[in-house]
Order: C-alpha cells, then structure tokens, then sequence
C-alpha cells in the first residue's frame, strides 16, 4: 500500500492517470503524444512507478504495449477506511435503535 | 477484436488453485458476486451463463477456453438490459499466474463491436468483486454482501 500512496503524491503520475482514464489503453507514444511538457524518458519513468504500485496494467499487443489505469488498489483503499466507517455507523445506529426500543419497552 | 477496454490487476494472497476454485464454484462465487452465480461446466464449447441471486439470467455466453488453475475465456453478452445486449458480444480474459508468492488475477474484457454501455456496466463492477474476492481468499469474509 505504500507503494500505492508514493506513486500517487506525485502530480506528473497523476495527469498520466488522469489521461489513461479519459482514454485507457494507450502506448508510451500517445501517453507522450497527450503530455508534451514530459519528456519520453520522465513519462516512462512514471509509468514504471505506477506499474509497480499496480495501478496501471499492461497488455502486449502485437508488438505494442498498452497502459491501462487499474483501479483495483484504490478501491482497496477506500474499502479499508470508508467502509469501516460505514460499518461503525451502522453499529451506532444499530445500538441507538436497540437503546430507544428498550426505552419504549420499560414505559 | 478491438482492443481491451479495461484491465484490472489484483494480488490475492493465496495459490492460483484457489483462485481457479473461486471463479469457477458456484457457491463461493455467490459470496462475492453479490448473490450472482455462474452455470456451465467451464468445458471450451460448454455454454456459461451468469444468473442473478433470485435466478434471472444476467448474462449468457460460452466458454471459449479454460485451463486450470491459469486461464479462462469467456463469450460474454448482456442478457437482461436490451440497450446493452445491442451492443453485442464481449470476450473476457481472465488469467492467473504465481507472482512473488500470491496469485496474480488478471481480468481484461474486449468488445467485439462498438459501445459504451456494457463497458460502463461492468467496469463499475469488476473493481467491487475483486475487492470481495480477495478479502473472501485472504480472510474468509467479505466487504460488501449486497449491491447495494
């Protein structure tokens, strides 16, 4: 997960994720083709770090090879800490209506 | 076939065997697929099709190839939402390899013609049951039980 967290406190990695997600699937030329303020060797450097931390993954295809933006670990993420607070809200709501319905049955 | 319109990568610590056995067994399948389960006897040839929890067919096709525990393609078509099912068939790759220990699980779909909408239905799909997939394999449990 570390990996995860670097490779995304980075704005270069970044608009390379935000460009795979408006067109995924593209190769190191297009991806250089939509960003010219990178050089060639910083977009393949990025994309080398944002393949390690899994969040793009590549297909051969013929002799080209595409990038495509992998959501999964981010998803991860979110369902490590969003979800557990989700979980522990249902929780108060569920002691909260098991509180008011034990109040209703003293009366 | 055009190219693929998605690729999804996730690292589940567990061996591909288990992995096979996820993708393939109705009753755990139904664990993490939000209630959905699939029929067929994963034979190339065979037909496949997914069915809701309540037994609606949601989607159909055939099994193109299989290779435990490594590799299984899939004929897939929507069944269940008509501007969808116009959009014809997809092809869905899934592949397993040991990578540093864990199993890597690879899940990349083609659409045969042109369209927006089956992608847009699965895409928001894949990422939920990869994630319920791998808490299933790595702690025996899942985030989500509905879709909600």
């Amino acid at each position: 997960m570390d990996a995860v967290f670097k490779a995304l406190a980075d704005e270069s990695r970044r608009d390379l994720l935000d460009h795979l997600r408006a067109d995924n699937g593209q190769t190191l030329g297009q991806l250089c083709a939509g960003l010219p303020a990178m050089t060639r060797q910083a977009v393949s450097k990025h994309l080398g770090i944002l393949e390690e931390a899994n969040l793009v993954a590549t297909v051969k295809r013929g002799r080209e090879k595409l990038h495509y933006l992998n959501p999964v670990p981010i998803h991860e993420i979110g369902e490590r800490w969003i979800g557990k607070f989700e979980r522990s809200r249902l929780q108060a709501l569920s002691d909260m209506k098991n509180a008011l319905e034990q109040e209703k049955s003293d009366e | 076939m055009s190219k693929p319109s998605f690729v999804y990568v996730t690292y589940i610590r567990t061996t591909p065997e288990k992995v096979w056995a996820a993708l393939t067994d109705p009753v755990t399948m139904r664990k993490y697929w939000f209630g959905a389960f699939a029929e067929t006897d994963w034979k190339p040839g065979s037909p496949w099709t997914l069915k809701f929890d309540d037994g609606r067919v949601a989607d159909a096709g055939e099994i193109l190839e299989s290779e435990p525990p490594k590799r299984l393609v899939i004929r897939w078509r929507n069944e269940w939402k008509e501007e969808i099912k116009a959009e014809g068939w997809s092809r869905c790759t899934m592949t397993i390899e040991p990578y540093q220990g864990v199993a890597q699980l690879t899940i990349r779909h083609e659409l045969e013609g042109d369209g927006t909408k089956f992608i847009e239905a699965v895409s928001g799909g894949w990422p939920r049951i990869l994630s319920n997939l791998k808490s299933l394999l790595e702690t025996g449990a899942v985030a989500y039980e509905t879709k909600a």
